[in-house]
């Protein structure tokens, strides 16, 4: 009979879906941290880090993370040895933001690329502590016309440029509120190509990377200054997935380092001092 | 039995029996046709549903892809850019359809005077057509400003709208000259016959007839507009997808790219039954059914 054969048909198709589908892995429990497989990574023994590619300085420097130059990179080796990792056992991968922020399986045990930490995000993702408080910084170059100013004020009317889903972009949406809407980039290279065209007169990034491209990449490049912080600072946390095992484990690692002056020793050893970088009112 | 009305006039036409248990016959067989294809979609659809409700991710995705509440707050922001979509959308499907049209016809016209416009139309055509939009978007929108000359515009909106129009109009234009071409050549020969001119013979007799034949694929290339018309984000412009896309960085939640998907949808679906009336008034649309042995195609 067809319709009895019909039903066997979708039977069929209902447990060959089911069978597609992938269990959730167990989260094992969390012992004393170290390299021997003690703690539940994709890899036993093995802690995978995601970082963006390319990696910008000075946050990775030659856009290689595994060679612990640059401040993430050098962050993320002292949080893994803190996990009991030595750098042997510390593999990268590749990632984009949307991969960081994706439900699926993740690639990564932990993922470090300027992620800022807030609770709209924490809904779906797990952070750990921060590693590094940064301010929203002002970039332009001699010759636009906001190379002189000296306030938010004058800033209204400029056209800025910021990165998408930054939170250069909130940031400079709220404190400087502009005029005409700001443009958004896919990444920073296309925000300081921008900026060089004359596409925007002015850009907003993190602090670190405004004092690194104004030192070292643009030409003719001038701070602005810094945008206020407005109520909280802008806090970067490692990303985790939501429930990782490892969240515990690597906020206590972060923590760690901040108290015994390894993260302030990392700061000054790859982040400009920031000094000299007045806060726009 | 066909009844006689009072005036005497010839009985109104009544179905024999036989037709009318035929007819009945058919509208059973209809019903029950319809009635299997609901119950099997609904099989199917219910199917799909279990198991994508039943996978252990589920969860995860209902709460990264349907959550309402984000879905609610990130909906002006993708609004606010689809209507930027639509403009651009507009603007740059008029000047596509002239700067096409005007290539089509460069590359149609014949003799040697007109080779070097030929050759011209020729190589614009596969330069604009063989270069990734992409490409196209970042060398125009970058590069023109870059050269900081005057009257060069420093619009993201601007530039990219540019850059749709080069590519775009490349693509339509071999839509055009197929359509022209398709013509038969006897219309073109009677048309000369009957006394018009080259130029006559073109706006009257050809082009309509092309025109005609080119709207289904220029509906088609006005769809893929309305979604390439988002490139332009590339350059800093804020479109219903990088809309989108800050919310969901905002969020960490992809709920905001299938509101713009939905958006998008809800969009071009409108366009298509537009397209679809307005071939019916004019009579391109279903006009082979009325033939004789045309029938039905199934």
């Amino acid at each position: 009979m067809r319709t009895a054969r019909l039903i066997a048909l979708a039977a069929a198709s209902a447990l060959a879906l089911a069978a597609c589908a992938p269990a959730d892995k167990e989260p094992a429990a969390s012992g004393s941290p170290a390299a021997d497989g003690s703690l539940d990574t994709l890899t036993d023994g093995v802690l995978t880090i995601g970082t963006s590619d390319p990696g910008y300085e000075p946050w990775i420097v030659d856009n290689d993370p595994s060679t612990g130059k640059g401040f993430e990179s050098a962050v993320a080796y002292a949080v893994a040895a803190e996990l009991g990792f030595d750098a042997d056992h510390v593999t990268w991968v590749p990632v984009t933001f949307d991969q960081i922020i994706a439900p699926g399986a993740k690639s990564f045990d932990v993922a470090i690329n300027q992620v800022s930490i807030s609770p709209e995000r924490a809904e779906n993702l797990d952070f750990s502590s921060s590693y590094y408080d940064t301010a929203q910084a002002v970039v332009t170059v001699e010759g636009s016309p906001v190379d002189d100013a000296s306030s938010l004020a004058d800033l209204r009317d400029a056209r800025i440029g910021a990165m998408v889903g930054t939170t250069s972009l909130a940031v400079a949406q709220e404190s400087i509120d502009p005029a005409t809407d700001i443009q958004v980039f896919n990444d920073n290279d296309q925000v300081k190509q921008a900026l060089q065209s004359g596409l925007v007169d002015a850009i907003v990034v993190d602090l670190p990377t405004a004092l690194y491209i104004t030192a070292a990449e643009l030409d003719g490049g001038v701070l602005v200054g810094q945008l206020p912080a407005g109520d909280d600072p802008d806090q970067l946390g490692l990303v985790l997935d939501k429930g990782s095992a490892l969240t515990g484990p690597v906020t206590d690692a972060v923590d760690a380092l901040r108290e015994d002056g390894t993260l302030a020793d990392l700061e000054a050893e790859w982040l400009t001092d920031a000094a000299g970088a007045p806060v726009l009112k | 039995m066909p009844t006689t009305p009072p005036d005497g006039a010839r009985p109104a036409w009544v179905p024999s029996e036989r037709q009318r248990d035929r007819d009945a016959y058919r509208r059973t067989q209809t019903r029950r046709s319809t009635l299997v294809a609901l119950v099997s979609t609904v099989v199917v659809a219910g199917l799909a549903v279990l198991g994508l409700v039943s996978s252990p991710g589920w969860p995860r995705v209902r709460q990264s892809f349907l959550d309402p509440d984000v879905a609610w707050a990130s909906l002006p922001k993708i609004a606010e850019g689809l209507w930027l979509n639509v403009r651009v959308m507009a603007v740059c499907a008029v000047l596509i359809v002239v700067v096409a049209m005007l290539l089509a016809l460069a590359r149609t016209l014949r003799g040697p005077a007109f080779f070097p416009l030929r050759a011209l139309a020729t190589g614009y055509v596969d330069v604009f057509r063989g270069l990734p939009l992409i490409l196209v978007l970042l060398l125009v929108g970058f590069g023109l400003p870059g050269l900081r000359l005057q009257g060069i515009p420093t619009s993201a909106v601007v530039l990219g709208g540019l850059a749709l129009v080069l590519t775009y109009s490349a693509y339509v234009a071999e839509v055009f000259r197929a359509g022209i071409e398709s013509v038969h050549p006897s219309q073109i020969a009677s048309a000369r016959s009957l006394g018009l001119t080259r130029g006559q013979t073109l706006r009257h007799v050809v082009l309509p007839q092309a025109w005609r034949r080119v709207v289904p694929p220029l509906l088609n290339d006005l769809v893929a507009l309305s979604k390439d018309s988002g490139l332009i984000s590339i350059l800093g412009a804020v479109d219903a997808v990088r809309a989108a896309q800050i919310q969901t960085a905002t969020y960490a939640n992809f709920t905001p790219y299938v509101v713009a998907g939905v958006l998008f949808v809800l969009l071009t679906i409108p366009l298509t039954r537009f397209t679809d009336a307005l071939a019916r008034r004019s009579g391109w649309l279903g006009s082979q059914a009325g033939l004789a042995g045309a029938g039905a195609m199934r």
